[in-house]
């Protein structure tokens, strides 16, 4: 979201008419260390997948990949890595 | 057209809230629960009211169940008192910044310990910055006509705020006295269906309850204050068109003998009747003495309290309820930082009494008057809380 709106423009109550306002909600920042893929240790297991809780583990076709706008760097899916494919590097 | 009828405080209310065709009742029948409630489901078993009754498991449960049932667009009541009150503490927040136009009578009473059933304001006290609009009733006439009168309050659009019409326990609650009522079609006309702001339409889904973070939570409770003080306005409008239909004259605040009073009493619920008797008592010996009794506690309503204090040279201010380590009680705070910008010279007296069920009387009253009216002829007052009616 860009600008912020004020009180006064705000729906009553917090009430929201729209669905989907968590996609708007980027929580990336909360991140302190950064789980960075190395795609040839990957054997696509899907256990990162399974266990990442927000879900922040984006299946494709062939291979997953991490969407650094909601993951908020708790770390599970390295530790869950059984190949340790997964690095937990501090954010700068 | 009215009709009198004799009638418990408790029955008063929920003969008001039988007119004001409430949708929802969600209530906790057992101590300290008041009649409100059971009258009410005797109307239900009667089939005189087509109300939903929701006998819930605990006082949290049943203002969670109001609640959700305000927010589906229901017209809300419920009723509690005291440790059911305090149960309802984390509730109280929701209802309010939820914007639940819930309308909930509250019989005042004291919180243990020790076990005391009896009335004091402790419990609605405790509870005072909830964001509910509050107002306190001096009789059961009062309470009735309250009862009718915040609905329309409550559901304004631009307030949708909850109200606790508070009645002293039991000095109200449990008294008989004589009532005037409206007839059921002139309820109706005062007060029709509650008006919707939004429709809860399974075809167009919409999130209520959402959290907030730091980013927004401020704006909402800067958006509930707004709102809480737009009551000031509320008031006065509900208040004369229920005078048109009704007769009786209510607003934020009632004074008695203020045109040429030195002296004046302020305070909340049944001792202000005392206190105007008192007040009567001493005019015809020819002190010149007044009292003011607050309708609305919250939002505190400053600027009508300092138009009353011109030309008062003392003011006694009651509190019946004990701030612990407060420097004042909670409405001598009140009433300090609405003078002290103000430019009075006036002389502040702050008496607790009334604990816990403690008889508040007439000569106790005309004490309280008396020493204000010496302190008013004194240079300096040494400010103190005095506790009167306990025993040294």
């Amino acid at each position: 979201m860009s600008r912020k709106s004020g009180w006064r423009e705000l729906p009553i109550g917090g009430n929201l008419y729209e669905p989907g306002s968590s996609l708007k909600y980027k929580t990336g920042s909360w991140r302190i260390f950064r789980p960075v893929l190395d795609e040839a240790k990957c054997t696509r297991c899907l256990l990162c997948w399974i266990y990442c809780p927000e879900p922040s583990i984006d299946r494709l076709k062939d291979r997953v990949e991490i969407n650094y706008d909601f993951c908020k760097g708790c770390g599970i899916c390295a530790a869950e890595c059984p190949v340790k494919a997964i690095q937990m590097v501090e954010e700068r | 057209m009215q009709r009198t009828i004799g009638v418990t405080g408790d029955e008063a209310v929920a003969y008001a809230a039988k007119q004001s065709s409430v949708d929802v009742i969600a209530a906790y029948p057992i101590t300290p629960q008041t009649i409100i409630v059971e009258q009410f489901a005797q109307y239900v078993a009667n089939g005189e009211v087509h109300t939903e009754f929701m006998c819930v498991e605990s006082e949290h449960s049943a203002l969670s169940a109001c609640i959700g049932a305000s927010l589906t667009g229901a017209r809300v009541f419920t009723a509690t008192a005291s440790q059911g009150l305090a149960l309802m503490h984390e509730m109280l927040y929701i209802a309010s910044s939820m914007r639940c136009p819930i309308v909930m009578a509250v019989a005042n009473r004291a919180l243990s310990a020790p076990i005391n059933i009896y009335a004091d304001h402790s419990d609605m006290m405790g509870s005072r910055d909830s964001g509910w609009i509050q107002i306190y009733a001096e009789d059961a006439q009062e309470a009735y006509d309250w009862t009718l009168q915040t609905f329309d309050i409550a559901e304004k659009h631009d307030i949708m705020l909850p109200v606790s019409v508070n009645l002293d326990g039991f000095t109200i609650s449990h008294s008989m006295e004589g009532i005037s009522v409206l007839e059921d079609e002139d309820a109706k006309k005062f007060l029709p269906p509650r008006p919707l702001h939004y429709v809860i339409d399974p075809d167009k889904p919409i999130t209520i309850g959402a959290g907030n973070n730091p980013e927004y939570y401020f704006e909402f409770k800067r958006q509930q204050e707004d709102a809480l003080r737009r009551a000031f306005k509320a008031v006065l409008e509900t208040t004369q068109r229920f005078r048109r239909i009704s007769g009786r004259k209510y607003g934020i605040l009632d004074t008695y003998g203020l045109e040429d009073a030195d002296v004046a009493m302020i305070g909340l619920g049944s001792c202000m009747g005392t206190a105007m008797e008192a007040a009567r008592a001493l005019r015809r010996k020819g002190e010149k003495v007044g009292a003011i009794k607050l309708w609305l506690y919250r939002p505190f309503p400053e600027r009508e309290i300092l138009k009353t204090l011109e030309g008062l040279k003392s003011l006694a201010v009651i509190d019946r309820s004990c701030s612990f380590g407060a420097p004042n009680g909670a409405l001598c705070s009140d009433i300090l930082s609405t003078i002290h910008d103000a430019n009075l010279k006036l002389k502040i007296s702050n008496v607790v009494c009334g604990l816990g069920g403690r008889d508040i009387t007439v000569p106790m009253m005309e004490s309280i008057y008396k020493r204000a009216l010496k302190q008013s002829n004194v240079k300096h007052v040494k400010k103190e809380v005095s506790f009167l009616g306990v025993r040294e």
